[in-house]
């Protein structure tokens, strides 16, 4: 099991300085492949749709999945329901590569994660703060992301979720040793997580942004804030160019420091979502599975 | 003298490996952009795992290949880990892409499957030893041709071969505490002569 997990971690060491992208079909998951992804999420609904449907959201149908995998030859990852280890059960099944254990679908359960210790495949999860991503850890997640504002093309929320998880990371970082167990207690989670955090200063998994990201240059913004590499969703099957914009995002987030680069990235990408802004929105997804 | 070793920064696991190459006391830049080649002499290039689409798209849209390719070819010892064994192949199975095309042999991706065929073991690498050897979704070499030496074998796979300047390997040495394959790699590297700062 322990090897399985390491392995497991190391998948995600390999997606780093990359760009996951939501796919509806197997030809959108070409396009995002062409465009130089680094693993699509297989979805039924992107998160912009799945805000405007309403109604429960549940797993993937795994035929869509399947057609997917056979797509293409990147890593094909697909989202669970919080709680739905069925649902993780059949994807695990079917061999899918990543679960996103994901807030963006209705949640199916109000108190408990998956036991993610049981599974073979890895699984990624959302979190707001330190406390949610380590709590994801100690579960066996093998990889955060930030939760931000699904569906949204609003990057307000990943920005505050990055930046909080990375101050308080610091904090530990300079906190005494002695004062470490209050901190766990505090964060409600294992006191060894966060003595490997306060010796490490860095989380033990690797740490994607998503969530509302829609642009370059968010995704600039998000890897200067110590992001590993991003999620796009509903930023790119949204806009006007999808294969034009997907192409900028992945090169914006290799060279994320090159503020000439960006600027000619940026340029005549055509519509960009529409988004809405957190005020406007009644369902903040952010706010389920903590 | 440090030896200074380029290692390719467009995507992946570039970071581990450098942290292993200044282990071994060498000096790492991170490739990103032609100036990087141009304003650095490199002894050495580390092609890293990550996803050899991503990398072979960014290499051409980056304006990286034709450098690189002309450093790997004029004899610039170069180690090409798991996608980067995938960039080096003169053929990739059941594919027509190919990328710097540069060594002598047929790759394979995902030779072992999805994720749930990753796995970790020990073998022997060349004549160092045995070594732990990390793969996901790793690719193999399906089979070499004149003048490639097999370095590795894991059951009937072929997992690390050299050909001249160029070492690869499909599994992952940056991921473990062993520093065989780097150290290999870097004795390709010519000593370089120490120049005297009176």
């Amino acid at each position: 099991m322990n090897n399985r997990y390491e392995l497991n971690k190391n998948l995600a060491q390999m997606l780093k300085g990359g760009v996951i992208m939501d796919v509806t079909t197997a030809a959108q998951a070409r396009i995002a492949q062409e465009a130089g992804a680094c693993a699509v999420m297989a979805l039924e609904r992107i998160p912009a749709d799945i805000r405007s449907a309403g109604g429960v959201s549940r797993m993937s149908d795994p035929k869509m999945i399947k057609s997917i995998q056979a797509a293409v030859s990147i890593p094909v990852m697909a989202k669970v329901r919080i709680g739905h280890f069925a649902e993780a059960q059949i994807l695990e099944a079917i061999e899918i590569d990543y679960i996103d254990e994901s807030e963006v679908l209705s949640p199916a359960d109000d108190t408990y994660h998956i036991d993610k210790t049981g599974f073979s495949v890895p699984f990624v999860c959302g979190a707001k703060d330190l406390g949610e991503a380590l709590r994801r850890i100690s579960e066996g997640a093998s990889m955060i992301r930030t939760k931000g504002e699904p569906g949204t093309g609003d990057v307000v929320q990943a920005v505050r979720h990055m930046r909080l998880i990375n101050q308080q990371i610091r904090t530990i970082q300079n906190t005494r040793e002695d004062e470490l167990f209050q901190v766990a207690k505090d964060l409600q989670v294992p006191y060894e997580l966060v003595q490997l955090v306060n010796e490490t200063g860095k989380l033990p998994v690797v740490n994607f942004a998503a969530g509302g990201i829609a642009t370059p240059a968010d995704a600039a913004l998000m890897m200067q804030l110590g992001a590993e590499g991003v999620f796009v969703g509903s930023g790119i099957f949204k806009s006007g160019n999808p294969a034009k914009r997907a192409q900028a995002i992945v090169k914006a987030v290799t060279n994320y420091n090159d503020a000439k680069l960006l600027a000619e990235l940026s340029e005549d990408l055509g519509e960009a979502m529409v988004g809405i802004n957190e005020q406007e929105i009644e369902l903040l997804m952010a706010q389920r599975g903590i | 003298m440090k030896k200074t070793i380029g290692v390719l920064a467009i995507q992946g696991a570039f970071a581990e490996h450098i942290k292993v190459l200044r282990k071994l006391d060498s000096h790492c830049i991170e490739i990103r952009k032609p100036s990087d080649l141009t304003d650095h002499s490199l002894d050495g290039l580390v092609l890293p795992g990550g996803e050899s689409t991503v990398m072979g798209k960014l290499l051409r849209e980056l304006a990286l290949f034709e450098p690189l390719k002309d450093l790997i070819e004029a004899g610039l010892p170069v180690l090409g880990t798991c996608a980067g064994l995938i960039l080096l192949a003169g053929k990739i199975s059941e594919d027509d892409t190919i990328h710097f095309g540069t060594m002598n042999m047929v790759a394979r991706r995902n030779a072992y499957g999805r994720q749930l065929g990753s796995f970790q073991t020990a073998a022997e690498f060349g004549a160092c030893g045995k070594i732990p050897m990390v793969f996901i979704r790793a690719p193999d070499i399906e089979r070499v041709g004149a003048n490639v030496e097999i370095l590795a074998r894991v059951d009937h796979h072929i997992v690390a071969a050299r050909q001249a300047n160029m070492v690869v390997t499909s599994f992952h040495p940056e991921l473990t505490d062993d520093l065989t394959v780097h150290q290999y790699f870097l004795n390709l590297v010519p000593q370089k002569t120490k120049t005297c700062v009176a």
